[in-house]
């Protein structure tokens, strides 16, 4: 099963390549990782999305928090309910009235935003959690897509639980 | 005080307390060489390979508890030191290891000498460092010294380029005596409910086994492993890492267990229904075929690292804390609980358990006309009164100490376990004889594993360790050997050790007594003269039969009950 862990690391050089080189030298699965800065300048926040049977995932868990650089660590999937966001940009072929149009439509439906307009192309941003994302290139014509770039999964547990120091 | 940052390097060994730092100069090093030359607080090893100087300090953390220093280059010296920080991290040795690394300005330029340090150890450390600014110097060190000792111990590497040694940039220095890493909390409150469940567990065993590993020896916990198994008087088997925390003999003691384990003890871990383990890890040399892995039993695990409970076999009752403090715990639970084990059952698995010893699994031909190296090891022990540091190189005279040099004490049998690293017998029992001066020192080591590390001979000679070397000369590689007889229908590819030196000579030539023994007979005698040249370095070249295999043995992904055993006529 997929699972989001998101972690708190000391803003370190090489931190994330320990998280990288314990996914390969273990073998694990990422399917995406994204870190950035937090509002405390000295820790940064990684999310990761992996996936396994539930042996691997305590496995991750625990191999990640056992990382030094690793202050805290929260496994968003199993912490119950969350919010997951993702966000993509995608630029179509839209050459044709028709296309434009169709472009348009199935923007408006998966609540996407036309962020750039030539005579050729459009560019969509989506924001969603990864399977919305996966459903609007789904709906795009496979020939028409010219390039998509996705950030990776990031996550937040609902209410009280949070991951801070 | 105001120092620069080679005598801030060799004033911290100082305030740490470290006693001996095994090193190889090389030109990222020369400032804090030059600091060495300065004072005499410190006593640095000059070892003949960066390899050696790992793992002379690693026997000298084994033997002594105490963490490993080393000091090495930057570039080859570190590269060359890798396959000793490996060989610590898989045994979670406590080393601290620094290595020179190029002027901070030239890193990232293929520099003279430079390679990557902190990315290639990254895989085999506990934790690395790069400082980047001599104001963090100590502080750094502190934090190695810190991670490497604490929580499940391991290899810390600190990489220190050139520039931060300079000699001419003074900085104010304090020793920092205490740190805290707001990331690595390595104490851990012991769960009291799991206690009491543990305890339930373990009084409704009808066929318990305690399996003991190394983390019963980091952890100094032999005195709590003795009390807690007399106790419940609980069969307890001990892995190669775990050897000598619990005595041998031992009425309670059936040996070691796993691939090279006795019949007993292996029988008695396939068929138990309450397993307790403390320190160990579940690792395939001795699990064998995890399907097949105590099919019947209810696991409880006491580990400091939580990665590791659950990680190979799923645990029942998991109970993470220090192995010592959780033994002291249990054993106070069960005076309290005013339960007593089940007498009826417990006898009738002694029963069994005894029937499975009178297999006399570990009996060999005592007829031969050829030198056996249990023969060895059993004059060997019987020389030195089982009071000797045994360090080991890895291969068939590896598998036959453990079985046959009786252990009863911790910190003892000193081998690489883990990462299986020929070369580590000698350097290794250099740097146990510098932590125990007055102490018997042996290196058991075959013709093969000797050769990887035989530089250390010179070292050995400048330091004056009066180690033995017992090198059991089957003129093969005979683990490899044994496993292409097995499994290979005896195709012995590239096994056999030809063009061998005249060990007696080489050992002369380093300025040591070379011996050699070709008859049983006169195994005993020279064993005797050569421990009592007590300063001197002995080589003993014991040539042995040939072909002698270690049985018992599970091939690798059997189940425990699928010994092979040896047939004698
Ligand atoms: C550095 C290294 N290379 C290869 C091996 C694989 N290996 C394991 S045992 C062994 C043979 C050891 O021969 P020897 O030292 O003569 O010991 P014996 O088995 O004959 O007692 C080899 C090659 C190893 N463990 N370590
Ligand atoms: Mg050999």
């Amino acid at each position: 099963m997929q699972h989001i862990i998101s972690l708190l690391m000391e803003n370190e050089s090489g931190a994330l390549s320990r998280v990288a080189g314990l996914f390969s030298a273990r073998g694990y699965n990422i399917e995406s990782l994204t870190v950035a800065p937090t509002e405390d300048e000295t820790l940064s926040r990684m999310t990761i999305v992996t996936s396994g049977s539930n042996e691997i995932i305590e496995q991750i868990n625990k191999q990640l928090d056992k990382l030094i650089d690793v202050v805290k660590l929260i496994d968003i999937t199993a912490n119950g309910e969350h919010i997951e966001r993702e966000l993509m940009l995608i630029k179509v072929q839209a050459d044709t009235s028709e296309k434009r149009e169709e472009v348009k439509r199935q923007a408006d439906i998966f609540k996407g935003r036309i962020l750039d307009v030539t005579d050729t192309t459009y560019i969509i941003e989506l924001t969603g959690e990864g399977s919305k994302l996966d459903g609007f290139i789904k709906a795009m014509d496979t020939k028409d897509i010219l390039e998509t770039v996705r950030s990776g999964a990031t996550g937040i547990t609902r209410g009280e639980t949070c991951l801070k120091l | 005080m105001e120092l620069s940052g080679d005598d801030i390097f060799t004033q911290f060994l100082k305030d740490e307390g470290v006693e001996y730092i095994f090193g190889y100069p090389g030109g990222a090093v020369l400032h804090i060489y030059d600091a060495l030359f300065r004072q005499d607080a410190v006593k640095h090893i000059l070892v003949r390979h960066e390899q050696g100087a790992t793992h002379a300090a690693d026997g000298y953390a084994r033997s002594t508890g105490k963490p490993g220093v080393v000091l090495v280059t930057s570039g080859p010296g570190a590269t060359n030191a890798v396959t000793g920080i490996a060989t610590a991290y898989l045994d979670s040795i406590p080393l601290v290891v620094i290595t020179g690394q190029v002027t901070s300005a030239f890193i990232g330029s293929d520099a003279f000498q430079e390679v990557d340090s902190v990315g290639i150890t990254r895989p085999c450390v506990k934790h690395n460092f790069l400082v980047k600014d001599v104001k963090d110097l100590a502080v750094t060190l502190k934090k190695a010294f810190y991670v490497a000792t604490t929580g499940r111990p391991g290899p810390v590497v600190v990489d220190i380029p050139k520039d931060i040694t300079d000699p001419n940039i003074k900085i104010p220095y304090e020793y920092p005596a205490s740190i805290e890493l707001r990331s690595y909390k390595p104490v851990v409150e012991v769960q009291a409910p799991q206690i009491e469940t543990a305890v339930d567990a373990l009084l409704s065993a009808k066929r318990p086994m305690i399996y003991s590993g190394g983390g019963s020896v980091l952890s100094n916990a032999s005195n709590e492993l003795r009390t807690f198994t007399r106790q419940l008087g609980y069969p307890i088997t001990q892995t190669l890492m775990g050897l000598g925390a619990y005595p041998d003999p031992d009425p309670l003691n059936v040996g070691m267990l796993g691939m090279h384990g006795t019949y007993e003890a292996n029988m008695a871990m396939h068929d138990c229904d309450v397993l307790f383990a403390v320190g160990a890890r579940f690792d395939d040399r001795v699990t064998g075929d995890l399907e097949q892995f105590c099919p019947n039993a209810k696991v409880i695990h006491i580990d400091i690292d939580p990665a590791s409970i659950s990680k190979n076999v799923h645990v029942d009752i998991p109970i993470i804390g220090d192995v010592k403090q959780v033994l002291v715990e249990l054993s106070n639970a069960i005076t309290a609980s005013k339960r007593e084990p089940d007498a009826k059952a417990l006898k009738s698995w002694w029963k069994q358990i005894k029937e499975w010893s009178s297999k006399d699994c570990l009996r060999y031909d005592r007829n031969s006309a050829l030198i056996k190296p249990q023969f060895v090891l059993e004059k060997l022990y019987e020389v030195t009164g089982g009071d000797a540091f045994v360090t080991s190189d890895v291969g068939q005279h590896q598998m036959f100490t453990a079985q046959f040099y009786k252990f009863d004490e911790p910190r003892r049998w000193i081998n690489s376990g883990g990462l299986g690293t020929m070369g580590f017998g000698l350097p290794a029992a250099i740097g146990t004889q510098l932590g125990n001066p007055d102490a018997t020192v042996a290196c058991v080591t075959g013709e093969a594993s000797i050769q990887m590390c035989i530089q250390e001979l010179a070292t050995a000679f400048q330091y004056s360790t009066p180690i033995k070397v017992i090198n059991l000369n089957n003129r093969y590689m005979g683990m490899v050997r044994q496993w292409q007889e097995f499994f290979y229908e005896s195709r012995y590819s590239q096994s056999y050790v030809e063009a061998l030196p005249d060990f007696v000579k080489l050992a002369e030539a380093y300025g040591h007594v070379g011996m050699q023994i070709e008859k049983p007979e006169d195994v005993e005698g020279a064993l005797k003269e050569a421990f009592a040249m007590k300063d001197r370095l002995v080589f003993m070249d014991f040539i042995t039969d040939q072909k002698e295999n270690v049985y018992p043995m599970i091939a690798a992904g059997k189940g425990h009950h699928e010994m092979h055993e040896r047939e004698l006529a």
